[in-house]
């Protein structure tokens, strides 16, 4: 009896990014099939990490987040450079926790001379991300692009209240942008209209579907981006045919049980839990089409690196 | 491959008898295409009609059911291959193995600890629900004695792993009672497998080295008679493993190949020695199609996110988790705390009380039964409108908590104040943020002051 193996029919493909400048730059995209699918297409390039660190000392980490970072949470350069040279990042995300109006509410230029300090010192990509506040991150991320001018960082999150203004910075100084929407294919597709429209390039837009943790409703994630790459690769949907950025670190570690200790023996031990909660939100996130995770313990960032090995190791 | 309701009409009687409770054959080939009707109603059906109906109504993927009288486990039965086309039904069972060289003290220990990890949450029990017993001694009696012990000591489903015939005839004589599943038959056993399995009414493992293999294997096993099967492809590579998971589970969706229409056994335990990346395989296997997933452990920093992961992927995403209705205290609040009201969507609830939690402002956080819609639906579908609210409100005994008499209503529902302050006599309504994000600066600033 002959058994003929089932193979999905593809018809598109991911359109190819390029990140950061030099040597380091990384390329994401490419992806001809399902995410790992590698007995139907290609995976050109494979997912990355990029490690994140905040613009201001973290106030309410878990012990478990904070101990690899013990003594540069409070200076990004050296947070950053730990990271790298540490915990070998390839790609970093300064996430502006401070610029936020109901926090720190640190200004523009003060945060665009961090941000150039950091890019300055480093030597991958750098992802820059604001607060969704649309007044200020149009303000900070404008600000941003202007003083990093050619350093092709990310800008995120872009969404449709603040598209045109952030989007014609990126296009004017040269970086891309993370198309931002909430949990909705439809409204992706329409953002990713809309910045097209606007100029910014194909090989320049991330889409950032809005992820959550395991337990706070990720399945709503993993769905849209499935949806999202059926439509891109089965369906011909040119406008959705981007990779895909899942910013999952601070949503996994503000949750409770990843910050709970050991009062509930049932929970096991608290490090460990947080370190795999957020690797198997991560593990959830590839497996959904993920291009690039945003993500924090170097423990779990381990993890999630051999799986990747792993799912596309030599046969 | 179901039918659709024409093809179902060409194989009917079509003498619109209406003996069948529809008026003509057309509708009732139509019921019978949408599930809604039994073919047996239909009195003068031929029996080669019978047959190809029963064939074609069967499912792609055969339900296999794992224990008996205590905690038991169905899966497979499982329709698409993506949870937004339909859903997925049937979550796989997560197993715990036991040697059978592990001293008794020990397997005591783990199976207490098997029993004490369960979890509550949005009104849902998470809890494992096998035990994987294996023959490592080699000796039958050995082995029999760990299922005996397995069966005393837990009410967990059992597998009985052991490619000895004569080792699992043993281990059934004192546990066929609770239906374990037998692991495994193989090219070599076949028969003697298939025997047991029909003996018993246990299902069964087919285990074959690769895919096409398994079709041979299965082939042969149903002709003989054994129909409860659950497949293990033999790979323990994590590359082939997903390959081999997405193949069985597309093959019988896309390809009608009933000779691996059944679900699947896989074994992080034996693909890895770190529990970490064991977890993490589980993980994987969890979200791409896995029928039982085997741990090498249990501990609950492993556990709990998987078996929450398992919760979120097998949501129905028709129809959204839902939180009790109620006042939940967040913090130690007291009568001068802020009242926050918000929606029983599980996602909405969790988020706010994450935010609130997070702001260090100790509150009562009122959960209004939308029906698992989120404050902007609910709000839309009047739900979540002043006429509901306000009774929820006075019925919920707050009133008696709080001296302040101020309820915190969500910035999306804000055009609901109005008429809250009217239904709700004495108490004064105060807009809160659109956003939950914003809750905490809005607790420990406007509120505060």
């Amino acid at each position: 009896m002959t058994f003929a193996r089932p193979k999905t029919v593809y018809s598109g493909k991911i359109k190819e990014m390029k990140l950061g400048t030099g040597p380091k730059a990384v390329t994401v995209g490419g992806e001809t099939s399902y995410p790992f699918y590698l007995f139907e297409g290609e995976m050109p390039h494979l997912p990355r990490i990029a490690m994140e660190i905040f613009d201001s000392p973290p106030a309410e980490w878990a012990p478990a987040a904070l101990e690899p970072f013990e003594g540069v949470t409070d200076d990004p350069v050296a947070w950053a450079k730990k990271c790298i040279n540490d915990y070998k990042a390839e790609m970093i995300c300064l996430q502006l926790v401070g610029t936020d109006p109901n926090g720190l509410n640190k200004g523009a230029e003060e945060t665009a001379q961090l941000v150039k300090k950091v890019a300055d010192a480093i030597d991958v990509p750098l992802i820059v991300w604001g607060t969704a506040n649309h007044e200020k991150d149009t303000e900070v991320l404008r600000r941003v692009a202007e003083v990093c001018d050619g350093k092709r960082l990310i800008l995120g999150p872009v969404e449709e209240g603040d598209h045109k203004k952030i989007g014609a910075s990126a296009i004017g100084y040269k970086h891309t942008v993370a198309a931002s929407t909430p949990i909705d294919i439809n409204l992706a597709k329409q953002l990713n209209i809309l910045l097209g429209n606007l100029g910014v390039s194909d090989d320049s837009l991330i889409i950032d579907p809005t992820v959550s943790a395991i337990g706070y409703g990720i399945e709503y994630a993993y769905s849209v981006m499935e949806r999202i790459r059926m439509a891109a690769l089965t369906q011909q949907d040119a406008k959705l045919q981007f990779p895909i950025i899942c910013n999952l670190a601070k949503e996994v570690w503000k949750t409770k049980e990843a910050k709970a200790g050991t009062e509930d023996p049932r929970m096991g031990d608290p490090k460990k839990r947080g370190i795999l909660l957020e690797a198997m939100t991560a593990m959830c996130m590839l497996l959904a089409g993920g291009d690039v995770l945003v993500m924090r313990h170097p423990d779990a960032i381990k993890l999630v690196r051999e799986m990747i090995a792993d799912l596309t190791a030599k046969q | 491959m179901p039918l659709t309701g024409i093809e179902i009409f060409k194989l009917l009687p079509k003498t619109n008898c209406g003996q069948c409770g529809v008026p003509t054959c057309l509708a009732f080939a139509m019921s019978l295409a949408a599930g809604k009707a039994e073919l047996s109603k239909c009195p003068s059906v031929s029996a080669e009609a019978k047959e190809k109906l029963s064939a074609a109504s069967a499912p792609p993927i055969i339900p296999v059911t794992i224990g008996a009288g205590g905690r038991t486990v169905k899966v497979g039965g499982e329709t698409v291959m993506f949870r937004h086309e339909k859903r997925f039904d049937n979550p796989p069972g997560i197993a715990m193995l036991i040697s059978d060289t592990t001293p008794d003290a020990e397997i005591d220990s783990k199976l207490a600890k098997f029993g004490q990890l369960t979890y509550e949450r949005v009104g849902l029990k998470l809890r494992p629900e096998l035990v994987a017993v294996r023959n490592d001694s080699g000796d039958a009696a050995k082995f029999a004695a760990a299922a005996g012990r397995v069966k005393e000591k837990s009410d967990a489903a059992i597998i009985l792993m052991s490619s000895n015939p004569d080792a699992i005839a043993a281990a059934l004589k004192v546990c066929a009672d609770r239906k374990p599943l037998l692991y495994a038959a193989t090219e070599e056993n076949a028969d003697k497998m298939a025997e047991l399995a029909k003996q018993s009414g246990c299902p069964l493992v087919a285990k074959a080295d690769g895919v096409e293999k398994l079709v041979q294997l299965t082939t042969k096993l149903t002709a003989a008679g054994v129909k409860q099967l659950v497949l293990d492809s033999g790979a323990r590579t994590t590359r082939q493993a997903f390959e081999d998971q997405i193949i069985i589970r597309s093959a019988p969706l896309t390809k009608q190949v009933r000779a691996l229409g059944f679900p699947t056994i896989v074994f992080p335990c034996e693909m890895t020695k770190d529990p970490m990346k064991e977890a993490m395989l589980a993980s994987m296997f969890v979200a791409k199609y896995a029928g039982i997933i085997v741990l090498s452990d249990l501990e609950g920093h492993s556990l709990f996110p998987l078996l929450v992961e398992r919760m979120n992927i097998f949501t129905d995403p028709q129809r959204p988790l839902a939180t009790t209705e109620g006042i939940y205290e967040i913090g130690t609040p007291n009568e001068s705390s802020p009242v926050l009201v918000t929606s029983n969507f599980a996602l909405t609830y969790f988020l706010v009380a994450g935010y609130i939690e997070s702001s260090k402002v100790s509150s009562y956080l009122l959960v209004k039964d939308t029906e698992g819609l989120s404050v902007m639906t609910a709000w839309a579908a009047g739900k979540f409108v002043a006429d509901a609210i306000a009774p929820f409100i006075k019925k919920s005994g707050i009133a008696d908590k709080v001296k302040h008499h101020k309820l915190i209503i969500p910035g999306y529902a804000a055009a609901e104040s109005g008429g809250l302050e009217e239904e709700l006599p004495g108490w004064e309504i105060v807009v809160g943020p659109r956003e939950g994000a914003h809750i905490p600066g809005y607790l420990k600033t406007t509120w505060s002051s």
